[in-house]
């Protein structure tokens, strides 16, 4: 048994490091575990995908269509463009924070407003956490990331990893305090108790 | 053993380190970039260096290699065609210190121009080839590597794809067994490859061939896994995880990791065992071609594309096993993210002033963050083939145009890692066939596109050391330029700018124009806009939509009015100042 993430955002909102420790964390429960980025071209603005994927052994690291167990969106159109690669009875954990692309900000297309709706009334399974405005209430939006990790980490109900510690240790020293307030407020987002 | 997860670029740096490499070198290029970029964490062992070009990387790599050190070269696959030249010629010579080289090949273009499969450059150079399929063969393979390619006398390359690069999986970590550094003895029937000694060297490299073959039958990197026996799958790199995942124990599999040479007598005993062969692999039908050269019927390309990247449920679909995955359909499209020069980039002042002359000119790009340039609004040129193209094309197209009356002057752009990497030698041979055209070097003081690397421009080497910094506008000056066709710029100025092309337009001969200003995201640049950003007074702003003609993703425009979206990343450029006729954007904060 494998379980199949798939992390989507805009080039800039960490996905690449939110990956990054919960593969960590991850390997530390003894999973084996693969994680998958392409980057280069994507820096500048445009999409960014990882795919995690754990278990007992893994063999190829990255998703296919109908594949992905969960997607986990730091943005609210980029839950609309990974959704093919959910499988069906899967789950959705996202921000509805909305990043107008090039061609939304020139006028030469529009941006779907409703798109959260449309995946709720879709998929049944859509968990929506307001990171980016916990993280900009909390000092800083750039921890939107961590506070998602949070979220995801509730919803998966990974224990056994100190988490807070892993982040601390992940993140530049002088944002560790609003990044471990941004995990614990997404983590209570999906588990108020 | 410490096991930990690395990516399939840092497992090549670990394994060079691990192998005992004293000398690497490369020219940045994604997916390989992060090669070097580790290897750099080894810097007290390893000597390493950013190369102008891959041309270079490689001979000093073969320099090293020659001289006794254990060296690596790594590059992207089509800076593998840059290098191609030198490593033709030293597959014959061989090695003295184990010598190789890594090629990242880009299967689905997610950064590149051409998805072309670098296995066909191992039989065609006479290289030994392995290709890993995650991180810990990554490092394993290239430990192996050095000792196949002294034991064999042959140059080794590591083929990697950008799945097998930058995907992370876990890795059992060894320990270096110490420099490797053999004496060096002059043998210039060996290193000096004029015809007579050529001649004979042919004849040593092909008995290396040879044994390296007998060697492939029984290495232990080449894997046979028995399951079910009526499929018996062929595959190698990355493709042997989509082949177990998508097949499971229901085949049985012969995983290549020596691709060059294949042992034929590993396959046709592989074969003798199954029912049928299936061939999985990205790209051309290089192992099928193989196994059909040995009288082997097998199904491959027949029913698996060439294009773009494998992945299990490819493999299922082509061989038609498993049923296709549901999936959840909606009624609304996600509109396009397409990457974009970031906000303050000095790029964009340049194209924006282009536009005002755009039906005047055809301008040709070429490859680095500028290329971005080419989409909407921007529309900033017509052509982008290889890195140095932009300022050579410019010669034949303006010819060509020239010939069918187009008066419209060429302009080609590029930047300045790219200017070093190979757009001296185009402008040399502008400027000396006195072509009338204008060349734009685009100076942003890094190699930006790939992550920012150092080059020959930015006074820091890959080490970090302090470095000469090679002046672009007194090569230019020094390569014959008459000094009245020059013009150096800011690029956020747009008044500048735009009078620099219209002098260009109007110039007769070689024109060039160099645009200055660093790259918005470099540290000291981020450091010294701190807390800067542009403000839209709403009650200024009528609403005529001129600033949203710069295309700057932190510039959005509702309600009928423009405002700062993303405050955050603005650096106040003042672009959008520069484009509004009413006064109503100003600069805030910062020092």
């Amino acid at each position: 048994m494998t379980t199949s993430i798939l992390l989507t955002g805009v080039g800039g909102q960490g996905t690449i490091l939110t990956t990054k420790i919960l593969s960590e964390g991850l390997v530390s429960l003894g999973y084996d575990v693969k994680m998958s980025e392409i980057h280069g071209m994507s820096q500048r603005g445009g999409t960014v995908n990882t795919q995690l994927k754990f278990g007992d052994k893994v063999y190829a690291p990255n998703i296919g269509r109908g594949e992905a167990d969960i997607i986990v969106a730091f943005e609210k159109v980029e839950a609309l463009r990974a959704l093919p690669y959910l499988r069906k009875g899967g789950k959705i954990v996202m921000d509805e924070r909305e990043i107008y692309s090039m061609p939304v900000l020139i006028g030469q297309q529009e941006y779907p407003h409703e798109a959260d709706k449309v995946l709720k009334e879709t998929v049944k399974d859509v968990v929506i956490v307001p990171a980016s405005k916990i993280a900009e209430e909390l000092g800083s939006v750039r921890s939107q990331n961590i506070c998602l990790l949070g979220a995801l980490i509730a919803a998966l109900n990974l224990e056994g990893v100190d988490w807070e510690k892993l982040v601390a240790s992940s993140v530049p020293p002088k944002t560790i305090d609003v990044n471990v307030a941004a995990f614990k407020a997404g983590y209570k987002a999906v588990k108020p108790n | 053993m410490k096991r930990v997860i690395m990516s399939g670029d840092e497992a090549i740096a670990r394994g060079a380190w691990e192998a005992g490499v004293t000398v690497a070198a490369a020219y940045p290029g994604t997916p390989s970039t992060e090669i070097l970029e580790n290897i750099s964490l080894y810097k007290n062992e390893i000597y390493c260096q950013w190369a102008n070009n891959e041309k270079v990387a490689a001979e000093i790599a073969i320099g090293a290699s020659i001289g006794g050190s254990r060296a690596l070269c790594a590059f992207k696959h089509v800076g593998m065609n840059v290098a191609a030249d030198p490593i033709f010629t030293v597959g014959y010579t061989g090695v003295n210190g184990g010598l190789v080289f890594v090629s990242a090949d880009d299967p689905g273009c997610h950064s590149s121009q051409n998805e072309q499969d670098n296995r066909l450059y191992a039989p065609h150079a006479k290289l030994l080839c392995l290709e890993p399929s995650d991180s810990q063969e990554c490092k394993d393979f290239t430990v192996a590597a050095f000792e196949l390619s002294e034991r064999f006398d042959i140059p080794v390359l590591i083929r990697m794809t950008t799945r097998v690069c930058h995907s992370k999986t876990l890795v059992e970590l060894g320990e270096r067994e110490g420099a490797a550094v053999k004496k060096y003895e002059s043998r210039p029937s060996k290193y000096a490859m004029l015809p007579a000694f050529a001649r004979l060297r042919h004849v040593a490299v092909e008995q290396s061939l040879l044994d390296a073959e007998e060697y492939a039958y029984s290495s232990p990197l080449n894997r046979i896994e028995m399951g079910d026996r009526s499929v018996g799958i062929i595959t190698s790199g990355i493709c042997y995880q989509h082949a177990r995942e998508a097949f499971g124990d229901s085949a049985s599999y012969l995983k290549l990791s020596i691709t060059h040479p294949v042992s034929g007598k590993l396959v046709k005993e592989f074969c003798a065992q199954v029912d049928k062969v299936y061939i999985i692999e990205e790209g051309e039908p290089y192992l099928e071609n193989a196994v059909r050269a040995l009288g082997i019927d097998c199904l491959g390309k027949e029913v698996i594309t060439k294009q773009g990247e494998l992945d299990a449920q490819i493999v299922r679909r082509a061989f038609g096993i498993g049923d296709e995955p549901e999936i959840y359909e909606v009624g609304i499209q996600a509109p396009a993210r397409p990457p974009v020069l970031c906000a303050g980039c000095p790029h964009r002042g340049f194209y924006l002033a282009m536009k005002k002359y755009r039906d005047r000119i055809v301008p040709l790009g070429d490859i680095g963050c500028y290329s971005l340039g080419v989409n909407p609004p921007f529309n900033g040129f017509d052509t982008c083939i290889c890195m140095g193209s932009g300022f050579s094309m410019t010669i034949g197209m303006a010819k060509a145009l020239e010939m069918q009356g187009d008066k419209r002057k060429v302009f080609g752009i590029l930047g300045d890692s790219t200017f070093f990497h190979s757009g001296i030698t185009s402008l040399i041979d502008a400027i000396h066939a006195k072509a009338n055209v204008c060349l734009c070097l685009l100076d942003n003081s890094i190699t930006a596109m790939t992550g920012h690397q150092q080059n020959a421009g930015t006074g820091v080497d890959l080490m970090g050391n302090e470095a000469p910094q090679i002046d672009a506008v007194k090569l230019v000056l020094a390569a014959g330029l008459d000094e009245a066709n020059l013009r150096v710029v800011d690029p956020i100025d747009l008044k500048a700018i735009g009078a620099a092309i219209a002098d260009a337009i109007e110039a007769n001969g070689t024109f060039v124009i160099v645009t200055k200003r660093p790259c918005a995201l470099l540290k000291e640049v981020i450091r010294a806009n701190a807390g800067a950003h542009c403000v839209v007074d709403p009650d200024k702003c009528v609403g005529c939509k001129s600033c949203m003609k710069v295309a700057c993703p932190s510039l959005a425009f509702e309600n009928k009015k423009a405002y700062i979206a993303d405050v955050a990343n603005c650096n106040a450029c003042g672009l959008c100042q520069q484009m509004c006729k009413f006064n109503a954007i100003t600069k805030v904060g910062g020092k």
